[in-house]
């Protein structure tokens, strides 16, 4: 049992970073709750509408486009999280020559702003005089325009979300793989087992702690994904169709159309969405999670 | 936790209304410090030669210049002003006006002050029968046009005179796919292209009181028809390739005939020699009904909150004085001054432009930009809707009927 002074001395230790997270995130979340009930004004001016916004956004097409195009932006990162594993297990080789200078270069779009990525890539993507079309010229190949067609957009953005998280993901696999005991690749060795026998035997499944976590982390980004869409797709764009994720739909209600009611409920649905995502991928990994 | 104020201020929408903007010290004995905002680095060079007037009649007070970039400048504004720490003085547009006047974050203006102005621009600061901007600038929008394109097809160059069927005509003949080479931009351009030839047509986009759209009258249909033909016929690129590269750097490349763009670019254009030899300026050409340039001009609003409003005002009003205006002409810089017999400084920084031929020719044709309360909203259902017409997927009167009802409905509401 613990005393009495022990426990006030818990609270008080953990009190700054409670505190902070009450103010600068309990009660914003709180109050967006609130607003999602309300129809405001630009500067104030709060009217209680009850549920009539979540009812707006059920009937709403733009809401289920977006809320499509979201998710299939977060099925499409998902998909490149083996990527990571691959590059990990790459710079894991033991003796690899130049292994820092690798993991840096991987590492790098980590540390790379977010505007300084979409910018590069909105060239490189550019239809007339980007370098991927031109490269496909070369072939005989005519490129699209990848940010102008809504049909290509959100697989676009989706190739620079992944090659923007390949490394940060690389960096926990990593630590993964270096986690997992070597007497079992030498025991595996013994038996007769082959590099690739041992990749799918014993490194799979001894990371599948690292790869839940970063299933869980990669879905949640995912799922918020706004940056990139704002900065390489224009308002006015026909692309816009195809890639508004629900972030973009949340900026553009609230800030062009300055309707911060509305613009809150989205902020709401979307927490409810990734509430019960992650929920279910918590369900999920008692089947494919392998603990130790 | 004080360093964890400027990230909250972006995280969200609730903490966004409760504000996080610092205010400015009160001052000692008669002195007092003003902010002034705009969103252009074109027109910092001009501000602060204003600013350095304006001090030398008013020793007393120091006005503090600053720039955020158009981006930012409205949530940034929006959130400062929900707050209560707008800048003391700031730009305003026509199209904001009125949603900053009913918040009641900008104070009135006194009529007496804007005598002498353009009405077109100046009606566009007016809301509930009182003013709330003093206009310091008129964007004009124009005809911008590549003489060597022109030469190498042998057509006469673009005049006052021009209509709808001579540029049609002209786009035709400088068109050449084997050069990838087109005639005019395309561009989705509210205040310089498509709402000027809705009006040429004799359509409107808004109705006088404002309460209705004008997207579903046939003549408005005509006028963005303009456009979306162009595109099909193609002598202008396709819808994409504007979301790519910005209109202004594709017309710099060479392989367009005919831009419709703001007379305030001559000072970029200007800035490239090489460009600055290869193209020229006409005003807007006539459509089948009438001749209608839009004209913009910002504003100068002063906050209702203001520690000082007796100097936030009379520095508003200094710098749509005569004396401003011919130190914001005489600059040579993005914008030109609204005050008439002030341009003289402007035309004379871009000899070669024919712009004062395209500003004598705007000015009396100029028709305010139209607006309501919350024109954004209805702004952004157009912006979309249009971008399925431009890229051709459906026909540009079926969107039109469907902007005007979900206009309406946006309408009806304010």
């Amino acid at each position: 049992m613990h005393s009495k002074r022990e426990w006030a001395w818990g609270y008080l230790l953990i009190a700054p970073m409670a505190l902070g997270l009450a103010v600068f995130y309990l009660w914003p979340i709180v109050q967006t709750l609130y607003l999602s009930m309300t129809e405001s004004g630009v500067f104030g001016g709060y009217t209680w509408v009850g549920t009539a916004n979540f009812a707006d956004l059920f009937t709403d097409e733009e809401m289920y486009g977006a809320l499509a195009n979201t998710l299939l932006y977060a099925v499409l990162v998902l998909a490149g999280v083996p990527l990571s594993i691959v590059v990990a297990a790459l710079l894991n080789v033991p003796g690899l020559r130049g292994l820092s200078l690798y993991r840096t270069l991987y590492f790098l779009p980590v540390v790379t702003m977010p505007a300084a990525v979409a910018l590069t890539w909105s060239y490189l993507f550019n239809g007339d005089f980007g370098a991927i079309n031109h490269v496909l010229g070369t072939v005989g190949i005519d490129g699209p325009y990848w940010l102008g067609d809504p049909d290509f957009a959100i697989y676009a953005i989706a190739v620079v979300g992944i090659w923007s998280s390949i490394g940060y993901n690389a960096v926990l696999f990593l630590a993964g793989l270096q986690g997992i005991p070597r007497h079992y690749y030498e025991a595996a060795e013994i038996d007769g087992a082959g590099r690739l026998r041992q990749f799918f035997r014993i490194t799979l499944p001894l990371l599948t702690p690292t790869t839940f976590f970063v299933m869980v982390i990669t879905m949640i980004n995912a799922l918020q994904v706004f940056d990139l869409v704002y900065l390489m797709i224009d308002l006015k764009s026909p692309a816009l169709e195809g890639s508004r994720t629900i972030v973009y739909l949340f900026y553009e209600t609230g800030f062009v159309q300055n309707q911060r009611g509305l613009a809150a409920t989205i902020a709401v649905i979307l927490l409810g969405l990734i509430l019960v995502l992650t929920a279910f991928q918590f369900r999920l990994q008692k089947k494919w999670v392998h603990y130790e | 936790m004080r360093f964890r104020l400027p990230l909250a201020c972006l995280t969200g929408l609730a903490v966004m209304t409760a504000g996080c903007g610092s205010s400015s010290e009160p001052e000692a004995s008669g002195k007092a410090t003003i902010s002034y905002a705009i969103w252009d680095k074109n027109d910092q060079a001009s501000a602060e030669k204003i600013i350095a007037a304006f001090q030398q009649t008013n020793p007393n007070v120091t006005v503090k210049l600053e720039i955020t970039p158009w981006d930012q400048y409205w949530t940034k504004l929006q959130t400062a002003a929900s707050g209560g720490a707008a800048p003391d003085v700031f730009w305003m547009n026509s199209l904001n006006v009125r949603m900053y006047a009913k918040g009641g974050i900008i104070t009135p203006i006194e009529e007496s002050k804007v005598q002498g102005l353009s009405p077109a621009v100046v009606d566009g600061y007016r809301y509930d029968g009182k003013l709330y901007g003093l206009p310091h600038n008129v964007s004009i929008p124009a005809l911008w046009y590549d003489k060597k394109l022109f030469d190498a097809a042998g057509v006469a160059y673009p005049t006052a005179d021009w209509t709808w069927d001579d540029v049609k005509a002209a786009a035709k003949k400088l068109t050449d796919p084997a050069k990838k080479q087109f005639g005019i931009l395309a561009h989705m351009w509210d205040q310089g292209a498509f709402y000027p030839t809705m009006l040429q047509a004799g359509g409107h986009v808004l109705s006088e009181d404002g309460k209705k759209s004008g997207f579903d009258d046939p003549a408005s249909i005509q006028g963005l028809e303009y456009w979306t033909d162009m595109i099909e016929e193609k002598v202008a690129p396709v819808a994409e390739v504007y979301t790519d590269t910005d209109p202004i750097q594709l017309f710099q490349s060479g392989r367009y005939g005919m831009f419709y763009g703001g007379a305030w670019l001559a000072s970029t254009f200007w800035a490239n020699p090489e460009i600055r030899e290869r193209i020229d300026v006409a005003p807007l050409p006539k459509g089948p009904a009438k001749e209608a340039v839009i004209l913009l001009g910002l504003a100068n609003a002063v906050s209702a909150k203001t520690k000082h409003p007796k100097e936030s005002a009379a520095f508003a009003e200094f710098v749509a004085s005569e004396q401003a205006q011919k130190i914001l002409s005489d600059s040579g810089g993005g914008s030109l001054s609204l005050r008439d017999g002030t341009q003289e400084g402007w035309f004379k920084a871009f000899p070669t432009f024919h712009l004062k031929e395209t500003y004598d020719a705007s000015m009396p044709n100029g028709v305010p930009y139209p607006v309501s309360l919350n024109t954004a909203q209805w702004q952004d259902v157009q912006n979309k809707l249009l971008a399925e017409a431009w890229a051709g997927k459906r026909p540009v009167a079926d969107v039109a009927k469907e902007i005007a009802a979900q206009m309406n409905e946006i309408l009806a509401k304010e």
